[in-house]
């Protein structure tokens, strides 16, 4: 009987004993949400955002016109007669050289090396990163410092030694051969991302794992591995974009039945014969771009940490 | 239960001799702590026991054999990290019997040994749970159980309870002590801190910059400290040295202090020496000496005096008072010291007279 009547009398009596409290309490900690510095800030970013979007909205708008209609100017004008042809025509129709097939041949292809590319750079990466932070090999220092200095060399100096050495090993212009080569330059890169990760996990786990009776490649796969999830991501962003976005290693290497899409992209546009086909040209250069943008968009918190993982840790 | 046996051990790391010539045997069963400052090379001494570091030359015997180039896992050892070293992403079940099932154990076995292990060390609820999921002293205990589970031979702790509170510290201290107990196993322990080393050892070895200083049980390393070092390092308040002389009929003077011969035979023979005193050796309100008290820190249960001795040049030295005399700074107290129970060294090379 009591117990009901207690709770009642308590609260309306606790509630004023709150209230007065929480009121300043609020005043304090509001923020004005429109004062003219942050009315700036906003102009600012959405002028910025503009000013780099401007480019992609001109190459949608004119990807979906028709060849008159763009021939008539008003670049960023909206289109009259919406159509959804070029994207057909460059998908599937353009010409790319000599075959009439579009790019879709080129996107397999990329799809094809990038694939493995990806893969296999992990995959290596990771172990040459374990390898240098946990069992520290003699010369493991020298050794990095080797693969580092392979990252500031220009990729055009290597070209022409590497197609020398790819022909000797009779595998130029081939889908080994591109793989291998994407292999190569993107070594330094993986594995300094993942030796940097490594460096910052306690040497202790790994000192315990060698007293629990782990070897090489068991501590590899049921330690470390497990517990790479973010840096797998990030290296995986970072190879693919790399790879998918190559033009000069695909063009050389590649051979011409492997001819990535940046490759095939660029004979639909410098083709010399015919009419320009300025919303074809849009609509394969959105298609190629896709892929990159499509995982910047999905995994923008991971790709932001990949460049940070690179600039701050190197 | 093993035995562990050092001979002439030299240790380099990166190019610095770390641990020159060191000779320590380890009794089956004991609880022996390695005691001293960082840097002092006793976390690498405890490494070359597991094997996670390799000797230059010298010879490391667990258990009557030479394990000297064996592999960490080969050792029959199990080894507490201070930062728990717990794998992220395994429970605390897979935690635990990770080493079992590298070593192919049947899985009847392992199962026994994770609940005993568990049970012992209360974490039977949290078998399941992530090392995210568990509080700092439960990780530790997950770690300890990793080495019971592998009913390891000889026991090694690379100072197991640096990472927790003061509370806790306590708490696992004790534990620990019930653990030996309980298993009777060899134990080797590094630590930095005296309480650890004087409450859990059967045998303390307190370093410096590679070396031995001494070896002893807890009591006869703080009672009779076999230099200057272990003096100032064992004990809190610190032991205060005074720089003084013996004269010809045996007294000891030290700045204003003046303590009689040694009752007990043969005292040092007449020259300087450095007189260690212990602040609970040091009475006041009776005695012959006069100082000013400089500062009162009380501790609850007792408290610490800090006193300098009158006349010029005057030496400071601590107190402990177990009463409750209040005593203001600026006070002058007599106090006397107990001749017997003092330490002295030598001035040059600090050794124990």
């Amino acid at each position: 009987m009591t117990g009901p009547l207690h709770q009642g009398a308590i609260e309306p009596a606790l509630a004023p004993a709150v209230q007065p409290l929480r009121e300043p309490a609020r005043g304090r900690t509001r923020r004005r949400r429109w004062s003219p510095a942050r009315i700036g800030i906003y102009v600012f970013l959405l002028s910025a955002a503009a000013f780099f979007l401007l480019p992609l909205y001109a190459m949608i708008v004119t990807s979906l016109k028709p060849m008159d209609e763009i021939r008539r100017g008003g670049i960023l004008a909206l289109p009259q007669a919406w159509t959804l042809e070029p994207w057909r025509q460059a998908w599937s129709g353009v010409c790319t050289g000599a075959a009439c097939e579009g790019i879709r041949g080129g996107f397999l292809n990329s799809v094809w090396i990038t694939v493995p590319s990806t893969l296999l750079a992990i995959a290596i990466g990771a172990v040459n990163g374990y390898a240098l932070s946990f069992w520290r090999p003699r010369g493991a220092n020298i050794l990095f410092g080797i693969l580092l200095a392979g990252a500031f060399v220009p990729v055009q100096v290597m070209i022409y030694p590497l197609v020398r050495v790819m022909a000797l090993a009779g595998i130029f212009g081939s889908l080994p051969a591109i793989v291998l080569v994407h292999l190569v330059f993107g070594m330094p890169v993986m594995t300094l991302l993942f030796r940097n990760y490594y460096a910052g996990v306690p040497h202790e786990l790994f000192q315990a794992a060698r007293i629990d009776g782990g070897g090489f490649w068991r501590i590899f796969l049921q330690v470390m591995l497990p517990m790479s999830l973010p840096i797998l991501v990030v290296a995986a962003i970072m190879q693919v974009t790399g790879v998918w976005n190559d033009y000069i290693l695909g063009l050389v290497f590649a051979g011409r039945d492997n001819l990535p899409m940046t490759v095939e992209l660029n004979n639909v546009i410098n083709t010399t014969t015919g009419t320009r086909q300025y919303n074809v040209d849009m609509a394969a250069t959105i298609l190629t771009a896709l892929l990159p943008l499509a995982l910047y968009f999905l995994s923008g918190r991971w790709f932001v940490r990949g460049i940070a993982a690179g600039a701050v840790k190197g | 239960m093993a035995n562990v046996h050092l001979r002439d051990l030299n240790i380099r790391l990166g190019g610095k001799d770390i641990i020159r010539g060191l000779d320590l045997q380890v009794a089956p069963g004991e609880f022996l702590v390695l005691l001293g400052p960082s840097g002092c090379g006793k976390s690498t001494l405890l490494h070359s026991i597991a094997g996670l570091v390799e000797p230059a030359s010298g010879a490391i015997e667990i258990g009557g054999r030479d394990m000297t180039d064996a592999e960490p896992s080969e050792r029959g050892i199990g080894m507490v990290f201070q930062s728990y070293a717990l794998y992220p992403t395994m429970t605390v079940e897979a935690n635990m019997s990770f080493g079992l099932r590298i070593a192919g154990t049947p899985k009847d076995e392992i199962r026994r040994r994770v609940a005993r292990a568990a049970s012992m060390l209360q974490l039977d609820a949290l078998l399941s749970r992530k090392p995210a999921q568990l509080s700092g002293g439960q990780r530790q205990r997950v770690a300890i159980g990793r080495a019971l589970v592998r009913e390891a031979r000889v026991f090694l702790f690379d100072e197991p309870l640096s990472n927790l509170d003061a509370k806790l510290r306590a708490e696992l201290r004790r534990e620990l002590k019930l653990l030996h107990q309980a298993l009777g196993s060899t134990m080797i322990y590094v630590t930095h801190d005296q309480v650890e080393a004087m409450t859990l050892a059967s045998r303390i070895v307190v370093m410096d910059r590679g070396h031995i200083q001494q070896v002893g049980t807890p009591a006869e390393v703080y009672e009779r400290p076999a230099n200057r070092f272990v003096a100032g390092f064992l004990g809190a308040p610190p032991m205060a040295f005074i720089d003084g002389a013996i004269d010809a009929a045996g007294r000891l003077r030290a700045g204003a202090i003046e303590l009689a011969p040694r009752a007990e035979g043969m005292g040092p023979a007449p020259g300087p020496v450095v007189l260690g005193v212990r602040p609970e050796h040091v009475a006041i309100g009776d005695g012959p000496l006069r100082a000013e008290v400089t500062l009162v820190e009380p501790m609850g249960n007792h408290q610490v005096v800090w006193l300098r001795t009158m006349g010029a040049g005057g030496n400071a030295l601590g107190a402990l008072v177990h009463d409750a005399r209040v005593f203001a700074p600026g006070q002058q107290v007599a106090f006397g010291i107990d001749a017997s129970r003092v330490s002295l060294f030598d001035p040059q090379d600090g050794r124990r007279l």
